[in-house]
């Protein structure tokens, strides 16, 4: 806690007061209190749908609110667009990086405020005496000539503040900054924001996962079901008694099983080598190995890009292997075409619900029908039972909890939990011997996180055997009776959940410090 | 739920008939500037429709669109946009129209065959398109229009070097050998109405129950849908491709087939000559839906019918060619406003039962 005399004095960086808010299809906020004073790191805590994205969208100007003051080091302001808020000093970091690839640091960050001389051409001198002094002050090292594409991800969310720092901001939000990070990586984001605070700049910090705010924040206001709940400091306050006052109840956890891991080995890959789909380049997997018995969870770790995809695609034959094997239920399936895999018991949880889950633009009930088509009691001969599948789509929602009006919306319509639900409910519907599920309870809420993990632990005690690809963490650990380790291509270490902590998988996943294990 | 049905249902009409009137609006204007009465030039046309033989001949020019915007829904309906509607109808006709002359059956069967060999000769058209987009990655909007001047010239060439038939003295236009009358479509209805009317209602109805009602077409919307969705599923979006291609280049082969077997009974220059480009304008007032495509086919074909009656009014009759056009935009601009704002409804109404569900535990 930073909680020096002399910013208490002055006044506030950011004061919300009875802010209110309501849109369509999104939780509003209302009553909304807030209070950050300058000089601090200032967590907004809440799980996901409790209203922290609207509430930093009205902050930053992208929207209007229906009620309510927002107050600027002592100010009241009324934003129209984010350029306003920008004019006053406030900066925003986003959760997806919004940056050209093609282009270099340099150019990413003066695009759009490009200071010029007065024939109109870009003056890249100025620009980069200015982004080095920002640079120095974040204490950070790359070139800012370097084309962005090169950047790895910690690099390119400094170039990200940077961008935001070289627009004037003195009040920063980052909205959930270490959902992409690897443990290293956030600490190293925290020592960047550390040295901005001692600058004389305010971050807001939002963010889901009590750790990090604890470690690293000064205050905290925690939010819940669109309105703020508590104002806090982490003297104040453990994980436990914030967890609670984030969900109002227990936070879910992913531990626990009293069944043993079966004999039968479900699914088998071995000495798979699969090809890059960019020509030349080095394998996207490389002599990969994997067991899985039935009633197991086999973790997958590792950061994004590393070959999970790939591997998910070849076990799927959605993507050709060069060499090895893969069999389930101790069948090979070379020979084997996607629809053919699925038949045999093989079901996936795609990474990307919108991009690969869902239809979003068709009703649900046509939602919990893709990829069962071959389903005897949904069909007749060529044709569709639609009674069936909208009496069986009604099945689906009931027992995951699928939260809608009726099995006629449109998928668009659902919040990201229960489309999630609804994709998790679909491919166990078929009752599969295998899941592969990539990261089944990203950007889903608590409780439907733990409707996910109820239903993974259940069928995994019923003989289901899963591979599960994870960037949470703590899911790997918890869920997992084996974690397997993934870094560029490779599977680089077994490790033990019981023994293995996030600090461990971090530096496994990014490549660091490869002792052999078991 | 059903209601959640039924509103989709409006809402989707209520945007096309506001696209209509829109156009009405602007041809109004237009009619104002150049000089024209627009309320006399409206009831001149639509007050035709009291007229037999003017609806009659509105069921003629409906069949070939109805058609037409079949070919063009089913690639739609896979986002897949087949522009070249016009070309494979225009080699499925002269190929037709020369394989008809060619051989001798008894009626139904001789009428049989040149469907089929319409319908093939359509297919493999098309499946250049598809088959370029499949193995080489080529969009099958370039390909399609490309292959359309292709078509164009090729049939041109062809007919005039190979096929046309010896002119009886003082007969200017140039026509293919005419098909025996075993191969004539016949006229049902006091002669007026062409039978191939049913052919393109039973195109629409068979295209609603494949589409909608089974595996397949399920399949076909998913991968149009999402295609990621449909991949991971099993579905092979190249397969997909390739059969939505030769569907619709098979219905783009049946086209031209009023005009050949129903009316002219030999191929010339100029026959059928458009009905695959508008084609895509009635499928796009219609929405990809068969009822939609039944219903925009009709007004385009009474606008096209009831048009010559402007000018004895003095009032050129491109006016209603102009109106098309207008529509067609309209439509686009329009539906794409209302789905906007009728996505947004969708979502606030599921939030707001929501909402009161959780109050209500």
């Amino acid at each position: 806690m930073s909680g020096n005399s002399e910013s208490q004095s002055g006044p506030l960086a950011v004061e919300l007061h009875r802010i209110s808010k309501s849109f369509p299809g999104v939780i509003a906020n209302y009553a909304i209190e807030l209070m950050v004073r300058p000089g601090t790191i200032h967590a907004i805590v809440g799980e996901n749908g409790a209203g922290k994205s609207t509430l930093m969208k009205t902050l930053y100007g992208m929207h209007q609110p229906d009620d309510g003051t927002i107050t600027v080091n002592g100010h009241a302001v009324q934003f129209k667009t984010p350029t306003e808020a920008i004019a006053a000093g406030i900066g925003m970091v986003h959760q997806h990086f919004m940056l050209a690839d093609n282009l270099t640091i340099i150019e990413n960050i003066i695009l759009g405020a490009e200071p010029t001389d007065n024939r109109g051409r870009i003056n890249f001198g100025v620009a980069r005496e200015r982004i080095e002094v920002l640079m120095a002050s974040l204490g950070a090292t790359f070139d800012p000539g370097t084309n962005v594409s090169e950047l790895g991800v910690g690099q390119r969310q400094r170039v990200e503040i940077l961008k935001v720092l070289y627009r004037g901001a003195k009040i920063l939000i980052l909205d959930e900054p270490t959902a992409v990070l690897v443990p290293q990586e956030v600490e190293e984001l925290f020592e960047t924001l550390k040295r901005l605070v001692l600058d004389g700049s305010t971050v807001i910090f939002i963010s889901h996962k009590l750790d990090e705010v604890l470690t690293y924040c000064d205050e905290i206001t925690v939010m819940r079901q669109g309105t703020t709940v508590a104002h806090t400091t982490p003297a104040q306050v453990d994980r436990r008694t914030l967890a609670q006052l984030m969900v109002g109840s227990d936070l879910p956890d992913p531990s626990g099983r009293e069944t043993e891991v079966g004999e039968d080995i479900l699914l088998q890959v071995s000495g798979l080598n699969v090809a890059s789909e960019i020509p030349g380049a080095k394998l996207a997997l490389q002599n990969i190995n994997i067991t899985v018995h039935s009633g197991e969870i086999v973790g997958i770790a590792g950061v994004e890009g590393n070959g999970q995809f790939e591997l998910c695609e070849a076990i799927l034959g959605l993507r050709p292997k060069l060499s090895g094997t893969i069999s389930v239920d101790s069948s090979e399936l070379s020979e084997s075409d996607t629809r053919t895999r699925r038949e045999m018991g093989l079901s996936y949880i795609a990474f990307d619900r919108h991009r690969e889950g869902l239809l979003l633009d068709a009703p649900l009930w046509e939602n919990t029908f893709l990829g069962r088509e071959e389903n005897a009691t949904l069909t007749a001969g060529p044709f569709m039972k639609n009674r069936s599948i909208e009496a069986d789509s009604r099945v689906i929602i009931e027992r995951f909890g699928v939260l809608t009006p009726s099995e006629q919306v449109p998928a668009f319509a659902l919040s990201g939990g229960n489309q999630q639900k609804l994709v998790v409910g679909r491919e166990m519907a078929s009752n599969p011997k295998i899941l592969l599920a990539a990261h089944p309870t990203r950007g889903v809420d608590v409780g439907a996180q733990s409707a996910i993990w109820d239903e993974l632990r259940i069928a995994r005690d019923r003989g289901l055997a899963v591979l599960l690809i994870s960037a949470d963490l703590e899911e790997l650990i918890g869920l997992s009776d084996r974690i397997l380790v993934m870094f560029d291509g490779h599977i680089t270490a077994e490790l033990d959940p019981n023994t293995a902590t996030p600090e461990m998988l971090g530096t496994y996943m990014t490549g660091g410090e490869i002792v052999t294990s078991l | 739920m059903k209601s959640q049905r039924l509103q989709r249902v409006l809402v989707t009409s209520a945007s096309s008939l506001l696209a209509v009137f829109v156009a009405l609006c602007i041809c109004a204007v237009i009619l104002l500037i150049t000089g024209k009465d627009p309320i006399q030039a409206y009831s001149t046309l639509f007050g035709a429709a009291g007229d037999v033989k003017v609806l009659q001949g509105t069921l003629n020019r409906a069949t070939p669109l109805m058609i037409s915007a079949a070919a063009v829904a089913i690639g739609f309906k896979m986002n897949l946009f087949n522009i070249g509607v016009e070309g494979q109808m225009r080699v499925a006709l002269l190929a037709t129209a020369v394989a008809g002359a060619a051989i001798d059956l008894p009626a139904p069967l001789h009428i049989l065959f040149c469907l089929v060999v319409a319908m093939a000769t359509g297919a493999i058209w098309a499946a250049f398109a598809g088959w370029l987009k499949v193995k080489r990655g080529v969009n099958e909007v370039i390909s399609t229009i490309m292959l359309n001047f292709v078509a164009l010239s090729l049939v041109a060439w062809a007919f005039d070097s190979f096929f046309t038939a010896d002119n009886a003295p003082g007969v200017l236009l140039v026509k293919t050998k005419e098909l025996p009358p075993s191969a004539w479509f016949p006229d049902i209805v006091d002669r007026r109405l062409n039978g191939m009317f049913f052919i393109a209602i039973l195109v629409l109805v068979l295209f609603y129950v494949l589409v909608w009602k089974t595996k397949f077409g399920f399949q076909l919307r998913a991968s149009g849908a999402n295609p990621g969705a449909a991949r991971v599923t099993g579905v092979n979006p190249k397969r997909m491709v390739m059969i939505s291609m030769l569907m619709s280049g098979a219905l783009a082969g049946l086209v031209g087939m009023r005009a050949l077997l129903g009316d002219v009974h030999a191929y010339q220059n100029n026959l059928a000559e458009q009905q695959g480009f508008n084609g895509i304008a009635v499928a796009l007032l219609g929405r990809n839906h068969p009822l939609g495509i039944l219903i925009s086919a009709l007004l385009f074909g009474y606008l096209g019918e009831a048009s010559g009656r402007l000018q004895l009014e003095d009032i050129p009759k491109e006016i209603t060619t102009i109106m098309t056009g207008i529509i067609v935009l309209a439509v686009v601009i329009i539906n794409e406003a209302v789905k906007r704002w009728d996505d947004k409804r969708i979502q606030h109404k599921a939030a707001l039962a929501l909402a009161s569900r959780v109050v209500a535990e």
